[in-house]
């Protein structure tokens, strides 16, 4: 049938999402075409009473003077505007000797922000009551769970003659970027260790050695495995290094 | 040149006008208000912490939903919603024609907003989210795509499969007459004799 081609499109059209000229071709059929300007017409009320009846849940006025004040007064980034000629002149006069420092602080503000998702992170899975989505102390059975979940793959740490062993692992998101995260067990203590494969992350890896986040735990970056995956883990100090060490 | 060359950018500035979108979509995600509260906060105290990783000039609406999307699915009720896999193989490319017959095709009264919110709350995570970031926050395919790190095509094929599901749970709702102590709609057509 002629129009099963445009109804295929129909959404694509009533989106604003085809190229120009084919919008304008699909003007000019639903005008001549009194089924799919039906249909059109149909689509357009569903569209609008999604979006009417979509506006559903308004915040609580307490829950929303909470929340700005925590963001009120915070950072201050600045844009450049249409003078950007004059600020790119400062930048270049002041560029060499900032350079340094400049690079300097950007790894030291990446690094904390590093620091703080995984350290949510990490501490977030020791509170939870149920912090694996696959509960096996076998290896290969926690390994290929992971398959089509991350985009890519690891070996996992060996654990034999080691005090450590395999509670299970789940999948989580650092900076919008999917990894492995797996829980090791040394008696009843529970160690988080995660997994993400480059992103911003691979460069503060080496500094995130001997770097505390608290007075109890110590954050710390495995050493760099398997074509760029890094390995994240947080426990004491003393068992780190055990820890590290396979 | 004019002194306002440098405008300065707080977060704050950019992120308290997305509170109430980015709650509401939150309460969609999780249907629970005191779930959506966590994740609405934690969203900004993790887009607070990372602000300074922003690339100014890009989109920050998109940054702050993909924030809050990744903070849910790895929350509990997230990773229980994900568990759903869908029936039907995701497709790349949009291959579905309309359908003729629409209940929408009756004209839904004001009273019956309820009846399309509870087909909307029905439909699996994967279409509920996507239709609701096209029809009610107006994305564009290419900043769904990147919201939710999933193709443009996927995108396309799951907005229409969302359409096509929502349209037939709201046929089911209007055929299983009273629903929600809502009346069926009426067919108020004359037929002059």
């Amino acid at each position: 049938m002629v129009c099963e081609r445009w109804k295929t499109q129909l959404d694509i059209y009533l989106d604003g999402e085809l190229p120009s000229e084919q919008m304008h071709d699909f003007d000019a059929h639903v005008r001549n075409c009194a089924s799919c300007a039906a249909d059109a017409l149909v689509r357009v009320q569903l569209k609008r009473y999604v979006q009417t009846a979509g506006k559903r849940f308004v915040p609580r006025a307490e829950f929303r003077q909470e929340v700005y004040r925590r963001i009120a007064a915070k950072p201050t980034r600045r844009i450049l505007g249409w003078n950007w000629v004059l600020a790119a002149a400062l930048a270049l006069i002041f560029a060499t000797g900032l350079a340094v420092t400049y690079r300097g602080r950007s790894r030291s503000d990446q690094d904390r922000t590093v620091y703080g998702e995984l350290t949510d992170l990490h501490v977030a899975t020791l509170a939870s009551l149920s912090p694996v989505d696959v509960l096996s102390t076998d290896k290969h059975t926690v390994k290929p769970w992971f398959e089509g979940k991350i985009p890519f793959t690891f070996d996992l740490p060996e654990l034999h003659d080691s005090e450590f062993s395999l509670m299970g692992g789940r999948v989580t998101y650092l900076g919008q970027t999917p990894g492995a995260h797996l829980i090791l067990r040394c008696g009843n203590t529970k160690f988080p260790y995660s997994s993400f494969r480059n992103g911003p992350y691979r460069a503060t890896e080496r500094n995130a050695l001997n770097r505390s986040r608290s007075s109890r735990l110590t954050l710390k970056a495995g050493a760099m495995r398997d074509f760029g995956i890094a390995w994240w883990g947080m426990c004491r100090q003393t068992t780190w290094t055990i820890l590290l060490d396979y | 040149m004019s002194a306002a060359e440098f405008k300065p950018v707080s977060f704050e500035e950019l992120a308290v006008p997305l509170f109430d979108q980015l709650y509401n979509f939150a309460h969609w995600l999780t249907r629970d208000r005191s779930e959506a509260e966590d994740l609405v906060q934690e969203t900004y105290t993790k887009a607070l912490r990372g602000f300074a990783s922003f690339q100014l000039g890009t989109n920050f609406r998109g940054w702050m939903y993909r924030i809050l999307r990744n903070t849910f699915l790895t929350s509990r009720t997230g990773l229980k919603a994900t568990m759903t896999v869908p029936l039907e193989p995701e497709q790349d490319s949009l291959e579905l024609p309309i359908e003729r017959e629409t209940p929408e095709a009756m004209l839904i009264e004001r009273s019956n907003w309820q009846l399309i919110q509870n087909a909307i709350e029905e439909l699996p995570l994967h279409y509920r989210e996507v239709l609701l970031l096209c029809d009610l926050e107006e994305m564009s395919y290419r900043e769904i795509a990147e919201t939710l790190s999933i193709p443009v095509g996927t995108v396309m094929s799951r907005l229409s499969r969302a359409r096509n599901t929502l349209t037939e749970l709201v046929r089911r709702k209007l055929e299983g007459g009273t629903v929600n102590g809502m009346r069926k709609m009426e067919d108020t057509t004359r037929h002059l004799p």
